[in-house]
């Protein structure tokens, strides 16, 4: 991919992110910031490739390490977003 | 050795419908009821990138990777497990951090190990857009990391939530930040290991900086702004991997951390740059001395419970104090006993109640308060005028009628919630000393429909809950 189709990706991105956080209902709004914090995650790509090369092995420790940080991140937000929104749900139960 | 631009179509693809995932796990949390929903599928667009990356690339060290993926993966697991709800503005910022860091470290690793990124020209240089991006994300990355340390020692309460003025930080800052574009600048230029370390390096000093002199309560506006950079840091290591998959998360990211900030500070009638330029709290509280002499109504817990057991209708403003004192599960006993009594409850909260974006709600929610009584401060701010009691739990400058009236005072013009128009304010504090965070004095507390309840927030309600049964 060439700079300018990644650029565009990137401002098309950047509009649907603020339209759809608009959307998002204030009471989510904890719930809407660690979700954020394991997709930001996705940095993990870069670790993986990192740790994966030969060549360097500054740089695959370097990435080694990201990888675990990143893990960190992932599993650690997916499932605390998860014990929030679990939280929320119970009520529909009680109210329906 | 362009490996980024020889990926083949699906790969592509499996980027894309990743990044696609992610914006619908976003979409998801427009309501309670399709947010679940939607983590999952966060879920699955993170599965589909770590695969696909795995599946794309020579692994030498597929098992020291799973190691790392299991060893993080279990300190999350675990943390998310056991972290108590009121802590979760520190776990956020500890998040944060860790996304900050690492894409330091993948920015570091792509420095020493280019060819593996594919980010080499013919003759085994860096491509100069890739420095700059590279620079770039690297540089956010270390803010993001050594900002979110400082925040999360402050939510902690490692550190002290006073502000830490250094004299001449403004001109400091400025500086810091100059050299650092600069240095990316050269790094066009010069890739020696230097200019990218020194880069790195000022970037980590400048997100401490930052950060030290913004009192406790702006952590609504720091977090959300941390919260924006780490994505922007994301997106730019997105942009030197050529990686659709973290180019649209980082958008996404970096924007909900910005229409959040956003949102804190205008719930603070603040600009952005003068939470930014730190300081709030330090320089306001003055004259408060003559006003703690004033005379006001105390009331017992008996009293309370009889004024709110008489109620039609009672309106429950809870804030950080309710956080601290971990009131919030008698909160919901005392209003379930309410419930009985045939009492209407709401809860109203202000946006910037707590240390984060929708603390109240998720205490709240964690307390089993059902979230159809909960609502947002332009919804319910019309009710107070026929409420019988308004209950202050632990709130303060978001309750303070000078912010409507008194244009010398340092929250004038700040969005609040106006309990003074109910009947009977019952107002729970630990004592008539403290002021709020803005260091203003709250008029509220001398007004004669106000009765203050002094104590420690838990205590006071699970004595109300007493009296009530």
């Amino acid at each position: 991919m060439d700079f300018i189709s990644i650029l565009s990706i990137f401002v098309l991105a950047c509009f649907v992110g603020y339209f759809v956080v608009w959307s998002v209902t204030p009471a989510l709004h904890t719930p809407l910031m660690s979700v954020t914090n394991a997709i930001s995650s996705v940095i993990i790509v870069g670790a993986l490739i990192a740790a994966a090369a030969g060549g360097s092995p500054i740089s695959k420790w370097l990435g080694l390490v990201a990888v675990g940080l990143a893990s960190v991140n992932i599993f650690g937000g997916f499932a605390v977003t998860a014990r929030m929104l679990a939280m929320y749900k119970k009520k529909e139960r009680r109210d329906a | 050795m362009h490996e980024a631009v020889a990926q083949p179509a699906w790969v592509l693809l499996a980027y894309l419908v990743a990044g696609v995932c992610f914006i619908l796990a976003l979409r998801g949390l427009s309501s309670p009821i399709s947010s679940r929903r939607g983590n999952y599928t966060g879920m699955v667009g993170m599965a589909i990138a770590i695969v696909t990356t795995l599946a794309i690339h020579e692994i030498a060290s597929l098992w020291e990777i799973g190691v790392a993926i299991a060893v993080g993966g279990t300190i999350g697991l675990v943390t998310a497990r056991k972290i108590q709800m009121t802590a979760m503005p520190q776990l956020v910022a500890a998040f944060h951090s860790l996304v900050g860091m690492a894409a330091v470290l993948v920015g570091a690793a792509a420095f020493l190990n280019p060819e593996a990124f594919g980010i080499v020209d013919a003759a085994g240089a860096i491509l100069p857009v890739s420095r700059v991006e590279m620079g770039l994300g690297v540089a956010i990355g270390a803010i993001t990391f050594s900002g979110s340390v400082i925040a999360f020692l402050k939510l902690n309460g490692n550190m002290s939530g006073a502000p830490i003025l250094l004299p001449g930080r403004h001109v400091l800052n400025l500086a810091m930040l100059a050299a650092i574009l600069g240095l990316i600048a050269y790094f066009t230029q010069d890739q020696s290991p230097w200019v990218f370390f020194t880069a790195a390096g000022l970037a980590f000093a400048i997100g401490f900086l930052l950060i030290i002199p913004i009192g406790g309560a702006d952590m609504p506006v720091v977090i959300s702004m941390l919260n924006s950079y780490s994505g922007w840091a994301a997106a730019a290591m997105g942009f030197t991997l050529h990686n659709s998959a973290m180019i649209i998360t980082g958008a996404l990211v970096g924007s909900s951390g910005a229409i959040l900030s956003y949102i804190m500070c205008r719930a603070m009638n603040r600009s952005f740059i003068s939470v930014i330029a730190g300081g709030f709290g330090a320089v306001a509280s003055t004259g408060d001395a003559a006003a703690i002499d004033r005379p006001y109504k105390r009331g017992s817990a008996e009293d309370a419970a009889f004024l709110l057991k008489q109620a039609e209708q009672v309106i429950i403003v809870p804030g950080y104090g309710m956080a601290v004192a971990q009131a919030q599960h008698a909160l919901r006993e005392m209003a379930d006993l309410l419930k009985k009594e045939g009492v209407r409850i709401k809860y109203a909260i202000h946006p910037v109640a707590g240390r984060m974006p929708g603390h109240m709600n998720v205490l709240l929610a964690e307390a089993n308060v059902p979230y159809d009584e909960v609502f947002e401060l332009e919804d319910i701010n019309s009710e107070f005028a026929q409420t019988d009691v308004a209950f202050v739990i632990g709130a303060n400058d978001v309750t303070n009628p000078a912010a409507k009236t008194d244009k010398s005072s340092p929250i004038y013009g700040m969005p609040v919630l106006d309990v003074e128009k109910a009947r009977t304010v019952l107002f729970v504090k630990r004592s008539m000393g403290g002021v709020g965070y803005a260091g203003v004095d709250n008029e509220l507390f001398y007004r004669d429909n106000t009765m203050m309840l002094l104590a420690d927030a838990k205590k006071m309600v699970e004595e109300i809950v007493k009296q009530l049964g």
